[in-house]
């Protein structure tokens, strides 16, 4: 090792990365008030809040993808200015982002590659970019064909080549933005093993998360962000998560998981030995009843999703039987499904979900104004409408309550609530929620809890699906496991536990 | 949240924000009207008289309509470049009905009229059912299916005229439709505006109009949300091949003859009118009013151009310029309203 007084990476006292007075203005929001924080070589340092608290702007000014407006980045005790994503990329700072920046028609191999190509007198060297490329998804311990065309990988598998991606170039800082969020427990853990490495060779980690568990799991320090400022920087294993929710939010929530009493009624939804054509479910079986919440858990791409798809008409059915409130509905279309009540919440909200550009008011009402009362003979009335939104937006708590604003201008949790909203701008007898909490922090994930508590009591049929297992554990009154297509167990009441789950969620020797 | 670290703000930072919110709201239309009044009042003293101004409404009717069209099927997140061409096979089918009742029963005037304008606003109209079964039901990408469709459309048009203009319909057709008028105001002004008034009312009053903007805002929050996408496609093109129609044979009354070579600017005429009123390329944005705006600002360039003897060939690169300068600064609006958010 060198000495204290030479600024090398592996000196635990120099900050690795250091902010001081960071402010960032945007037109009439101040993103960050004078911001100070500080990396170490070989930690992982946590950013922790609520959606909308400047994590995101912290993270982008870091990254090189924008500019503070005043103060000072220090790269090991030197300022520099991070003009570009590529000037930091330079000085050893990588950043995986939410947002994907893979070319879909690209294969795994040409994405990790990208404008970093292996070449041979000035052509493309196949051989290299293979070699290299197995090279690094080995070192990560990925098992993803290098060959396979991004596009068709399930969202997890995506997510890991954006990871594998900011690995090429060996950063000593490496930005992480919930990169567990579409991950499933065993890809979790090979991320958790990754960073240990790479914190054992000097990298600094800045990890982004709204999971409590991942702090202590593999966070050494933890620094709270609300509105802007930081209001605290902690030892992150040595800080309970109610302390770290209530800097968070400034208040003390004292529960996330509602208590919902279990009081069924008749039997909404009956699923008998569905396949679907792609073969994504096989003969699965499942029954949903009124004023119950059942979940469906299981690893991505074990078909939970699909199955819920295929029952609401948006997969093809090859054989089976699917009954809502005792009518055969097999293969009817979405919208015939819709009209009958029956109401599928899609995870992924941008891509399937809410149209950015228009107002939340237009958003929540779509699928409302084909009907009275807010038809009125050819026309529309706008009254009715805004009577509408104002009364769901009143109920799924939005704020700030501006129906007119363009949805794409909420935060990720605020954009959660509106597609909630939606769900109630018509009669509705079976609601699937399909991963209700992707990407929302602490403080709207127990709102959305609520929120799926009270329809439960007030007698609605529920399917839960989700990869976040303490959520499905928490709400489900009943619960399926699935692997790859089929129903692997039901569990009910006291028999709903991690341990019992998980056992079904891989492959099962002599099974 | 909203405390704003601000130091006093100068009369010049002021101006600047000002204008930035101007053209975050309203686009980069009040700007280029504002150069385009400036620098034409400036070469020629007639730009600003009252008649030339009526003159700069009067023949911006034709392209209004179209751009009314066009925008339709921009919102749905699509376009339509066969414009043009409904513009003339209507005209072209619209003479030939309206000269041949008229040769075959010389005093019925207004038959002739009546059969001949429905002959043409079907024909233009199934154009539009073409590219709607074409988008809708085969999944063929509008700019594939709207470009092969004018060549089509065009070829049929001037296969049946020969290339000749059609002669032969009654002179109160003229008369009427393209320069008659009302408490006096032109009869074409006045089609213009119950269209544009009418389409007002379809986008923003009725369901359709909604999934128009739904369709091309997301196509898959809009399916899940119970909408049958490809009926509302349908009826995009639909809608638009049935407004291009009107024009056409409003455009015909005008020239007095069909004529298969009118309308060939219309495609880019329109989307750059409805482009620099502020309708989003990428679909779910677009207001009635701006477009009409556009529409009439490129009016106005045209006859400013005119008075200024500027030549006609010249002129069409002033267009194509003044369209992708739309688009850029429709980036760069979308890029500002980004730096906005929170």
């Amino acid at each position: 090792m060198q000495p204290q007084s030479t600024n090398s990476v592996a000196d635990p006292v120099l900050a690795l990365v250091e902010c001081r007075e960071i402010v960032k203005q945007y037109p009439g929001v101040l993103a960050l008030d004078h911001v100070d924080f500080q990396l170490r070589g070989g930690e992982v340092h946590v950013l922790f809040g609520e959606n909308g608290a400047g994590k995101s702007t912290l993270i982008s000014l870091l990254a090189g993808a924008q500019e503070p407006t005043s103060g000072q980045i220090l790269v090991r005790g030197e300022p520099v200015q991070l003009g570009s994503v590529h000037r930091a990329r330079q000085l050893g700072i990588s950043a995986v982002f939410q947002e994907f920046s893979l070319v879909p028609q690209l294969t795994v191999e040409e994405n990790l590659f990208l404008g970093a190509e292996p070449r041979r007198r000035g052509f493309l060297d196949a051989k290299a970019l293979r070699r290299e490329a197995k090279a690094i998804l080995a070192r990560l311990g990925f098992a993803l064909d290098p060959a396979q065309t991004v596009q068709h990988l399930p969202r997890a598998e995506q997510q890991m080549v954006e990871i594998a991606k900011a690995f090429r170039t060996q950063p000593s800082v490496l930005i992480l933005d919930e990169p567990t969020a579409s991950l499933t427990q065993s890809e979790a853990e090979q991320l958790f093993a990754l960073i240990k490495v790479i914190t054992a060779q000097g990298v600094g980690v800045i990890y982004i998360t709204h999971r409590m568990s991942e702090i202590r799991r593999v966070g050494d320090r933890v620094t709270v962000l609300r509105d802007g400022h930081v209001v605290a920087t902690l030892d992150a294993k040595a800080t309970s998560d109610s302390r770290l929710v209530e800097l968070m939010t400034g208040r003390v929530i004292t529960e996330i998981y509602p208590v919902v009493p279990h009081a069924p009624k008749e039997t909404v939804l009956e699923v008998d030995h569905l396949t679907s054509v792609s073969s994504s479910v096989r003969g699965a079986s499942i029954n949903v009843r009124a004023g119950e919440i059942v979940g469906i858990a299981g690893l991505i791409g074990s078909g939970k999703s699909e199955l819920a798809r295929t029952c609401f008409g948006l997969e093809r059915t090859s054989s089976g039987t699917v009954r809502l409130c005792g009518e055969d509905v097999t293969g009817l279309s979405s919208q015939a499904m819709l009209r009958k009540g029956f109401f599928y919440l899609p995870p992924d909200r941008r891509e399937e979900g809410l149209m950015t550009m228009r107002s939340c008011r237009e958003n929540i009402a779509l699928s409302a104004i084909a009907r009275k009362p807010i038809r009125r003979g050819p026309f529309l009335s706008v009254d009715q409408e805004q009577e509408l939104v104002r009364r769901l937006i009143d109920r799924v708590n939005l704020q700030p309550a501006r129906p007119e604003r363009d949805v794409g201008h909420f935060s990720g949790g605020n954009q959660q609530k509106v597609l909630l909203a939606k769900s109630l701008a018509h009669p509705v007898r079976l609601f699937v929620f399909d991963e209700p909490t992707v990407g929302v922090d602490v403080a709207t994930r127990a709102a959305i809890y609520r929120f799926i508590a009270e329809l439960c009591a007030e007698g609605a049929a529920i399917l839960l699906i989700s990869s976040d297992l303490p959520e499905v554990l928490h709400m489900s009154h009943r619960l399926y496991v699935m692997y790859r297509g089929r129903i692997q167990a039901e569990f009910s009441g006291d028999d709903i536990s991690e341990q019992n789950v998980l056992s079904y969620f891989f492959e099962r020797e002599a099974a | 949240m909203n405390q704003v670290a601000e130091l006093p703000p100068t009369t010049a930072t002021r101006a600047v924000r000002l204008t930035q919110r101007l053209f975050v709201r309203m686009g980069v239309l009040p700007f280029l009207l504002l150069v385009a009044v400036i620098v034409f009042t400036a070469i020629s003293d007639h730009f600003l008289s009252t008649q030339n101004l009526i003159n700069v409404v009067r023949q911006s009717v034709y392209l209004t309509i179209v751009s009314l069209a066009q925008m339709l099927a921009l919102l749905t997140g699509g376009f339509d470049l066969s414009v043009g061409t409904i513009v003339a096979l209507t005209s072209v089918v619209g003479a030939a009905a309206m000269a041949a009742v008229s040769a075959a029963s010389p005093d019925s005037v207004w038959l002739a009229i009546t059969l001949g304008c429905l002959a043409g606003i079907v024909a233009g109209t199934l154009v539009g059912v073409t590219n709607g079964v074409g988008v809708a039901v085969f999944n063929v990408s509008p700019f594939m299916m709207t470009l092969g469709i004018a060549s089509v459309g065009f070829g049929i048009a001037l296969y049946m005229t020969g290339g000749v203009p059609v002669y032969g319909m009654p002179p109160e057709f003229g008369r009427v439709f393209g320069f008659g008028r009302v408490a006096g105001v032109p009869v074409p002004v006045i089609v213009a505006i119950l269209i544009a008034a009418l389409t007002w009312v379809l986008v923003n009053r009725t369901a359709l109009g909604r999934y128009f903007y739904a369709v091309g805002g997301n196509v898959k929050a809009a399916h899940l949300s119970g909408i049958s996408t490809r009926w509302t496609l349908f009826i995009t093109y639909t809608l638009c091949g049935l407004l291009s129609a009107v024009c056409g044979m409003l455009l015909t009354a005008r020239l007095e003859t069909g004529e298969a070579n009118i309308g060939a600017s219309m495609p880019l005429e329109s989307i750059a009118a409805c482009v620099i009123g502020g309708v989003s390329l990428r679909g779910g944005v677009g207001r009635v009013g701006n477009v009409v705006l556009g529409a009439l600002f490129i009016g106005l360039v045209q006859n400013g151009m005119n008075l200024a003897k500027i030549e006609s060939y010249l002129q069409t690169v002033v267009l194509g310029s003044l369209l992708i300068l739309a688009v850029i600064a429709d980036q760069l609006r979308l890029r500002l309203i980004a730096s906005m958010r929170d």
